[in-house]
């Protein structure tokens, strides 16, 4: 598996709860290093392990926390670079939700060898979706939940999300659009901010 | 204006970045993108007033550039920016169509004119190519930290492998590395085999720990009597070698090696245990040798250092050629082992 996603979950507990709490999840996983490199690849068994350690440490529902950790990947000061990538995807959330199909193989276009599970996005009525998340990743449907509804903020829409069902080879969630322009949302310059 | 375009719309739709250009060489109508670039009273200036042509040169007119209709033209802004656009003209209802994109300058063009996404058509890449710079970027940036971290574990590295780790001293390999450098330069210096006696039987009787303790005062000992320039390796168990840089007369390496043995035998004491040893020293120097060759030199250091202990230790001898006879008749391979009969313990 990809050292960006490590690298996301770690930057998470690092940021939410603090670099010891990370270090003592680290220690407890004994896996001989304390630190995710983010283009280095790592075993696949990794991501359980260090998962459910850091389940345990913080005391939450695993999903709670997948989900936290799928808001902290677009709302975060540290992760602002994701946050204007995914909103390359479309000019509104609507125009999003649409170019989440794409996100797999934009994701490869910018880093080739990382590959995230399909997705696929299916209309069921007016403003009502359905959004399969492939299997793969251990929580993406709940990453994903914590992405759109924090993408949905930033875009300044109302929108109902919940995991639907969870099916052998992908998460469904259910995204009912209530109000494109609920709030101004947060405003997006094509021209990156000279860093 | 839009009479003169009653297709604007459409135009506007697919092309927003595209000027009508009226036979007069007029603006007839601007694409919103473009005219938003543009003053407001854009519209019905003369075209080459807005726009320099960079490339072809020689083509000074609107006639000029009907005559270039369907092949790459450049043009920069004659705003404060000079932002350089690509473009593509073809003749329409007497006058022009040019069509216009920002190129690569694109990445600047959208901070300069405040873009967003819908000033350009979605078919347009422009987005798609945005998104990947600023994603390259980010990959890139990962990448430099890796390289940068994996860069500062290298030098950590390199640094521990020429370093004994038990005295901080360079090690064989760094000593090696330091001779070849000299040598290869035509530096001059003197090469000091030092061995300590009496040390075994610290080992032997208060245990690893005080002979480990043993070795770092002499690492601090032969430090202290050396100067900067002047190289010290441990080199085995309880061997040093010394490169004592351009200093080659005998006197002077006397000297040096009488204080060293005279500090080695100054009584160190270990958990209250008194340590008493001693150190033989033997010396070769680059101006011995037409050609220095590091193995010959560390070979007739080791002969030297051999008939110090013959001598009854604790002293320091220079190689001379006579040394070599002796060595003769000692055991092929054996450099640097005292006779066994001169073994402590």
């Amino acid at each position: 598996m990809h050292g960006l996603i490590f690298r996301g979950l770690q930057s998470f507990v690092r940021d939410t709860y603090g670099a010891d709490t990370w270090s003592e999840v680290m220690q407890e996983a004994d896996l001989g290093f304390t630190c995710f490199e983010a283009m280095l690849t790592y075993d696949d068994e990794i991501s359980r392990k260090v998962l459910d350690l850091a389940t345990v440490r913080l005391g939450k529902a695993q999903d709670d926390l997948l989900e936290d950790l799928g808001t902290y990947l677009v709302s975060h000061q540290n992760t602002q670079s994701l946050r204007r990538l995914l909103r390359f995807g479309g000019v509104d959330f609507l125009d999003f939700l649409h170019s989440l199909d794409d996100l797999p193989d934009r994701a490869r276009l910018a880093v080739p060898d990382l590959a995230l599970p399909w997705l696929e996005l299916r209309e069921m009525e007016d403003f009502s979706f359905t959004l399969r998340c492939g299997a793969g990743l251990p929580g993406y449907g709940h990453v994903m939940m914590g992405v759109l509804r924090a993408m949905a903020d930033d875009y300044g829409a109302l929108a109902f999300l919940e995991l639907d069902e969870s099916w052998e080879d992908y998460d469904a969630v259910r995204i009912v659009l209530l109000d494109e322009a609920f709030t101004e949302g947060r405003s997006f310059e094509l021209a990156q901010e000279a860093s | 204006m839009l009479d003169h375009m009653p297709d604007a719309r459409a135009f506007d739709a697919l092309c927003p970045m595209h000027v009508a250009v009226n036979a007069e060489g007029r603006i007839a109508h601007l694409g919103p993108t473009l005219a938003k670039l543009l003053d407001a009273d854009a519209e019905g200036r003369p075209f080459l007033e807005l726009f320099e042509l960079v490339r072809p040169r020689g083509a000074e007119s609107v006639a000029d550039l009907r005559a270039e209709a369907g092949a790459p033209l450049h043009f920069k802004l004659r705003d404060a920016h000079r932002t350089p656009v690509k473009a593509v003209a073809a003749p329409h209802r007497g006058g022009l169509i040019i069509n216009m994109s920002f190129g690569i300058s694109v990445v600047e063009a959208v901070g300069t004119y405040s873009l967003t996404s819908r000033d350009f058509a979605p078919t347009d890449l422009t987005i798609e190519m945005l998104y990947l710079v600023e994603a390259k970027s980010a990959a890139m940036e990962q990448s430099r930290d890796l390289n940068a971290r994996l860069q500062g574990a290298k030098i950590a590295a390199e640094e521990q492998a020429f370093t004994d780790t038990l005295t901080g001293l360079k090690n064989r390999r760094a000593m090696d590395h330091i001779m070849e450098r000299y040598l290869s330069t035509d530096g001059r210096f003197s090469l000091m085999h030092v061995d300590l006696d009496y040390f075994k039987s610290i080992n032997d009787t208060l245990g690893h720990a005080a002979g480990d303790h043993v070795l770092q005062e002499v690492a601090r000992i032969l430090v202290d009597e050396t100067r900067r320039e002047d190289t010290v390796a441990r080199v085995g168990g309880d061997e040093f070698v010394l490169i004592i840089h351009e200093i080659e007369r005998p006197e002077r390496l006397d000297a040096i090696a009488e204080r060293i043995i005279a500090r080695l035998e100054q009584p160190i004491t270990w958990n209250g245990e008194i340590c008493r040893i001693s150190g033989s020293a033997g010396t070769s120097r680059t101006s011995q040798y037409e050609t220095p060759k590091i193995e010959e030199m560390l070979h007739h250091a080791d002969l030297a250092l051999y008939a110090s202990k013959r001598k009854g230790r604790g002293r320091h001898t220079h190689f001379t050629p006579e040394l070599l006879e002796l060595d003769l008749r000692q055991p092929a391979g054996d450099r640097g082992a005292p006779h066994p009969d001169l073994r402590e313990g």
